[in-house]
């Protein structure tokens, strides 16, 4: 265990920040990336907030997300980036549907929650595809069965989900609006007729 | 009203020439003509389809464009507005229709019943359209959430992570893989010691009597009261040496001893010794 001088720890960090596909997060450092070293938790969040501050008015942020850090572009340039990326990548950021959205939402709020209590709110059959398209890009995963007839499974989000909206927790999701105020009617049923 | 539209489906001939819809449809503007002796092609009912999420959402779309409150919904113009659209959409997603004919059914069924006349107080009657208005207001809730989440900045179409290439020079480290033999030794022991949790369980012939071993300590006991004390020791009877089988027969052969009283044993006090000897 030799001692690691701040400059080149600095430099060690942001350059695996880069070279990770993933978000690294303290603890992966410290034994992965660190291990030959004597580093305290406190020095890494320390040199990781010096970063954060480098890159303060850069065109890529290294932004804390659910699963550790990352550096990512600034959204004030989405809009031009989006269009580039999409010819580079040859093909464009996957679209999702309102009824994706609509169950994700169920999910992200109400977990965890079954298919069936997705239903009854959504007014509509879940489609599997959707289900199956959740599952397979990691946002939402099984997380227990209901204890009731036909022990159904119970949906939850994952921190994949929050990675992927860049989230650090479900409470950074927007608030829910308050039901529209529709409140009891004072009115006689027969006026309304 | 049902059966009517029904029958005029059933009279539309199906190889009728398509003509240029009067039927147009932008994002959520929907306009639709109930179909004379037109014949609407699939695809146009699969887009007014799939601008709705199901029965709540066009409900509530019907209810926000007419600018109702929910509570003062005039069923009867609602209803009828939602029955054409259900007429529309019964010819190609059957399954789908279902769910917006079960809304319909609701619907009438909250028509109806505010068009009896009402009874008397006895029936303190909740409102029907109630808890309609729960699931409206509930969903209404879930389909702003998801257009909020829609606007969340995320990867792949908002944000793109940051990304490097290795140095030109770089080599990935290589593990060093120096195995010593002893290491190697005991991988074997450990794949021999599995393979034998593969084996069948053999039944051996005991290699040691306990009828034998009876026999041997009832002469050891007849020998030591020949010597000197009578008692002998619990642990003497035992022989180390023989390892745990030989352990286990000797204690056997005691409990059968004991059993047939052959032989007594003592104890002088709690936890104390045992002692063994033959009844006098």
């Amino acid at each position: 265990m030799t001692s690691i001088e701040r400059l080149k720890l600095s430099q060690l960090l942001e350059a695996a920040f880069f070279v990770s596909n993933t978000p690294l997060n303290i603890k992966q450092l410290k034994t992965e990336l660190l291990i030959n070293y004597q580093v305290s938790h406190q020095e890494i969040r320390d040199v990781i907030n010096e970063l954060v501050i480098k890159y303060k008015d850069s065109g890529i942020n290294l932004v804390k997300v659910a699963s550790g850090y990352r550096f990512e572009t600034i959204t004030t340039l989405s809009d031009d980036l989006a269009f580039f990326v999409a010819k580079l990548n040859k093909e464009k950021a996957p679209k999702y549907s309102r009824a994706l959205l609509e169950t994700l939402a169920l999910i992200a709020y109400k977990q965890p929650i079954t298919r069936g209590e997705i239903e009854e709110i959504r007014g509509v059959a879940v489609s599997s595809y959707i289900m199956k398209t959740l599952l397979e890009r990691n946002w939402v995963k099984v997380v227990g069965n209901k204890e009731v007839p036909g022990r159904p499974s119970l949906y939850a989000t994952t921190k994949t989900f929050l990675d992927y909206f860049s989230l650090t927790s479900l409470t950074q999701l927007p608030e829910l609006l308050p039901m529209a105020d529709l409140g009891a009617t004072d009115k006689p049923i027969e006026e309304m007729v | 009203m049902n059966q009517s539209v029904t029958q005029k489906k059933a009279k539309l001939p199906r190889e009728m020439v398509q003509q240029v819809l009067p039927l147009a449809l932008i994002r959520g503007e929907v306009v639709v003509k109930k179909p004379q002796d037109l014949f609407i092609p699939p695809d146009a009912l699969e887009v007014i389809l799939e601008s709705f999420e199901g029965p709540l959402d066009l409900l509530l779309y019907l209810i926000r464009k007419q600018k109702f409150d929910i509570l003062d919904m005039p069923i009867a113009p609602i209803t009828t507005q939602y029955m054409q659209y259900i007429e529309l959409m019964k010819e190609i997603k059957m399954e789908l229709a279902a769910e917006y004919l079960v809304m319909a059914a609701i619907l009438m069924e909250i028509k109806s019943r505010l068009l009896l006349p009402k009874q008397a107080v006895e029936e303190a009657d909740e409102d029907p359209r109630a808890e309609l208005v729960r699931r409206l207001q509930e969903y209404e809730v879930i389909k702003n959430a998801a257009q909020q989440l829609d606007q969340i900045p995320r990867l792949e179409r908002d944000l793109f992570e940051g990304s490097a290439e290795l140095a030109e020079d770089f080599q990935a480290a290589i593990f060093e893989t120096h195995v010593e033999m002893s290491e190697l030794v005991s991988a074997l022991q450990g794949v021999m010691k599995r393979t034998k949790a593969f084996e069948h369980h053999h039944i051996e012939k005991e290699f040691l009597s306990t009828r034998e071993r009876m026999s041997l300590i009832l002469a050891y006991l007849k020998r030591a009261a020949a010597t000197n004390s009578a008692f002998v020791e619990f642990s003497e009877l035992f022989k180390v040496q023989e390892g745990r089988q030989g352990v286990v027969v000797t204690f056997l052969a005691i409990l059968e001893l004991i059993k047939e009283s052959l032989i007594e044993c003592l104890q002088t006090q709690v936890f104390g010794q045992l002692r063994v000897r033959l009844p006098e």
